[in-house]
């Protein structure tokens, strides 16, 4: 992986880009001292690191659209961040660009449970979103598993998903309205507190453009009632296949859990030996949580055991109270962090039709045996969303270019099976040279196309998304 | 026709063309040589065990709704149908659907037609061939397309096929009726009975009754429609037909008279609705807890200048200006879009203009 090289012309001209910066904005909201810009050299995917030219951290969309045009008339790339969690290199810099955070845009600007929205500036965090409507009994239902810590800005731009989406959608689903602004520091309204907005779905649009349309400031965002409870089942199973036919029963069976992971057994004694949840030993484990009353949830919970023990599980536990779901919860919240800890690892993000899990698991096992590397699956099982860990030692000359390789194969894989190379985490750098193994050139033009409208000079967070190649003569 | 030959069709084409399913949903001026999805007919992947269902795009709705039923599912967004309001013939397609982004009373639980919309195929305006997102329930590769085609009125391109994200049929369908309140009141009390864990399904007011729906698992149903009585005691069990409720019966307008659609914030649904009285409107139904209003008024009256509010009006005839006019910068986008899309300008040029 490779990104493109800093143009000279740019870097001469960083004095000049740095003071028309610094007399826009104020001197707080831009920094250049090389040691200070080094903190916003990467995101999450810390294997790749560049330090930008300056970082601005406007403090209004006014200064955004100001900074912008400031770029926008040097010609210098803009990356823009919201807290930095990504996992796909969406905000990794260029030594010639400036990073645009958000960071400082952190207001919760209206609340209103009779229309059910929340409108906030992007750069607070999804958790704070939910934060500032519990007490009123709502919550925000997007929920990655960096909700502590990402921007609701990110969760835009790369269309965030997580545990919930089988019920509650994903980002897109969530999202009724934004301010944003273009390259050339026009600010436009999409949306608002209705559920529908007039002309073409360019908020659709917007949602999930990898911050390469347009900077998003303001999103007015859909709240909803917290349900009653919620607790799990974890049902635990001696063969992989037989816990994939167990979810296509549930669903098949007209239950509507909340969330279906899936962990297998490379992963549960990882979070075992890191977490101590108590979960069984099986190649396969499911966690499925429904919603509602308490009777509704026993219920539901009822209704899954039978169709689980239908199928002969190793184990099924039910939770009957708070302190048995934290439990059961305890070793998947765990897993990422559990992992990290023996190995250095790559996660995945393809997704597949979830009829196509069982054979899925298969080829992933094949072709961990191929690579030699080790490969635990943990993901949200119910909406087909993999995520593969590779395991790989990133010290050892080589191994994370077959860990990129296997990643590769793996991906290709899922496209073959009918899905797609990411559910939620986006392309970003990491995916971007394989954007040909789901698309024809044709409409990777047409979607060089819709940025050409959006920013015709190719300077917001270029380099992403579309393999270079394409990209070359328009970044010119 | 296949969509090879629809392909060579608009590659061929000199001028405009208009892109037509079933006719029953069209709004706007049509413009140019009718072009038709009529021969792009079948369900091509039905997977019931991922939620998920492929058709062509002229397929009837009937048809895909019929299959659905089979094995108990539904499509989330439940779709109106305007067809014999509007005084239209034909048979409603799944491509016209997703096209207009028709969306019923569920839109306020399940989401809209574009929330359901996993992906899809499509003609560009030079005749080549595109897929959009997948068949997959998350899928954040690339730009999102599938949403942008999806309520384009046929202004981007001819969509061929759709996938679609489903649920399952709700077991039990309980209706709570109330008579006699005024909007305000009755708004008041759909929203209250929004802002609550009860999974309320449909939340509509009208002719001085008011409407909400609870669907599930029988026990659960019941239960939350205690609750709900409780918290709302002027509400009542009742039988209502939410089948035929989507066909919209009591907004067909007479002859010199326009239905119209206006979205809004259900907090602004009253203020809404005593504006477009006083703007010359004779019936005014509301869905979406207030957030949808339909109005029906004198083809004369001006009801986009009377909103007093954020939100918009569509016209819902076949009239110039049936979509409210948007901000420049953001037409400006639009029309760059479809220069991009569609560069020969041939799909209903006119039509959302």
């Amino acid at each position: 992986m490779h990104m493109p090289p800093p143009k000279a012309a740019l870097l001469a001209q960083k004095p000049a880009i740095v003071a028309a910066l610094r007399r826009a904005l104020g001197d707080d909201c831009v920094i250049d001292d090389a040691r200070e810009t080094h903190a916003y050299e990467c995101d999450a995917l810390a294997a790749y690191r560049c330090a930008p030219m300056a970082v601005v951290l406007p403090r209004s969309t006014q200064a955004v659209s100001d900074a912008l045009k400031i770029c926008q008339s040097f010609g210098v790339p803009v990356v823009p961040r919201g807290a930095g969690t990504s996992l796909a290199g969406g905000a990794l810099p260029s030594a010639d660009s400036v990073v645009l955070g958000v960071a400082r845009l952190t207001e919760v600007l209206e609340i209103s449970t009779t229309d059910r929205i929340i409108r906030v500036q992007t750069g607070r965090t999804n958790l704070s979103v939910t934060g500032a409507v519990e007490p009123l009994g709502f919550f925000y239902a997007p929920d990655p598993s960096s909700q502590l810590a990402c921007a609701i800005a990110g969760n835009i731009a790369m269309n965030s998903g997580g545990a919930h989406c089988l019920k509650y959608g994903v980002t897109t689903q969530n999202l009724l309205g934004v301010t944003m602004v273009l390259m050339d520091g026009t600010i436009v309204t999409l949306g608002g507190g209705h559920l529908d907005a007039p002309g073409l779905d360019l908020l659709g649009l917007i949602c999930g453009s990898e911050g390469q349309l347009g900077v998003v400031t303001e999103a007015t965002l859909r709240i909803l009632h917290k349900p009653e409870g919620a607790r799990p089942v974890l049902i635990g199973f001696d063969e992989p296949k037989v816990a994939g036919q167990c979810v296509a029963n549930i669903i098949r069976a007209g239950i509507l859990p909340v969330a279906i992971e899936y962990m297998d057994r490379t992963v549960i004694r990882a979070t075992e030996d890191f977490a101590g949840a108590g979960y069984p030993d099986v190649a396969a484990l499911l966690i499925v949580e429904v919603e509602g009353s308490d009777a509704e949830i026993d219920a539901q919970l009822a209704r899954i055991a039978a169709i689980a023990t239908a199928l002969n599980p190793a184990e099924i536990r039910q939770s009957k109270s708070a302190a048995e779901s934290a439990n059961i919860w305890k070793g998947r919240k765990a897993a990422f962090g559990a992992m990290g800890q023996i190995n250095d690892y790559m996660c995945l993000d393809g997704t597949i039709p979830i009829s196509e899990l069982p054979d899925m698991l298969e080829k992933i096992e094949s072709l961990s045996a191929e690579y030699g590397l080790a490969v635990g699956n943990v993901f949200h099982a119910g909406d087909g969303n993999m995520h593969p860990l590779i395991l790989f030692n990133a010290n050892q000359q080589g191994e994370l270019e077959k860990a990129e390789a296997l990643g590769a194969d793996v991906l290709r894989a899922c496209v073959a099976a009918g899905g797609c190379l990411t559910g939620e985490h986006g392309v970003g750098v990491e995916k971007r040279e394989l954007m040909l193994t789901q698309f024809t050139e044709a409409e990777l033009t047409l979607q060089l196309h819709i940025k050409d409208v959006f920013d015709p000079g190719w300077l917001l967070n270029p380099g992403k998304v579309f393999p270079l190649a394409l990209t070359e003569s328009r970044r010119a | 026709m296949s969509v090879e030959s629809l392909a060579a069709q608009i590659r061929s084409a000199t001028g405009p063309l208009n892109i037509t399913g079933g006719g029953t949903r069209a709004i706007g001026p049509d413009t140019g040589t009718p072009i038709s999805t009529e021969s792009l007919t079948g369900i091509t992947h039905y997977d019931p065990a991922a939620l998920t269902i492929i058709a062509r795009a002229g397929t009837p709705l009937a048809e895909v709704e019929a299959a659905l039923a089979e094995n108990n599912q539904i499509l989330p967004f439940e779709p109106i149908l305007p067809g014999a309001a509007l005084g239209r013939s034909g048979a409603s397609t799944i491509g016209g659907v997703v096209a207009a982004n028709a969306s019923g009373a569920r839109r306020i639980a399940a989401g809209a037609c574009r929330d359901a919309a996993l992906g899809l195929s499509f003609i560009d305006g030079l005749g080549q061939i595109h897929r959009a997102g997948g068949r997959v329930m998350k899928n954040v590769t690339g730009y999102d397309t599938t949403r942008l085609l999806c309520g384009s009125h046929g202004t981007l391109g001819l969509i061929t096929e759709v996938a679609l994200k489903l649920l399952p049929a709700p077991q039990t369908t309980l209706t709570l009726r109330a008579e006699g309140l005024e909007d305000g009141a009755a708004i008041a009390a759909l929203t209250a009975a929004l802002a609550t864990p009860y999974d309320v399904s449909a939340a509509q007011h009208g002719a001085g009754v008011t409407l909400l729906r609870l669907e599930g698992f029988a026990a659960s149903v019941q239960a939350r429609a205690a609750a709900l009585q409780k918290l709302l005691p002027q509400f009542a069990l009742a039988e209502h037909d939410w089948q035929a409720a989507r066909a919209l019966p009591r907004l067909a307008p007479a002859q010199g008279e326009t239905l119209w659609r206006i979205s809004t914030r259900p907090s602004f649904g009253a203020a809404t609705g005593a504006a477009l009285r006083a703007a010359g409107a004779s019936r005014i139904a509301y869905d979406w807890a207030g957030g949808l209003v339909w109005a029906i008024a004198p083809d004369t009256a001006d009801l986009r200048a009377a909103l007093p509010h954020e939100g918009h009006a569509t016209r819902m005839n076949r009239h110039a200006r049936a979509f409210h006019p948007e901000p420049a910068a953001n037409a400006a986008l639009a029309a760059a879009l479809r220069q991009k899309f569609d560069p020969k300008s041939l799909f209903n040029p006119a039509r959302m203009a």
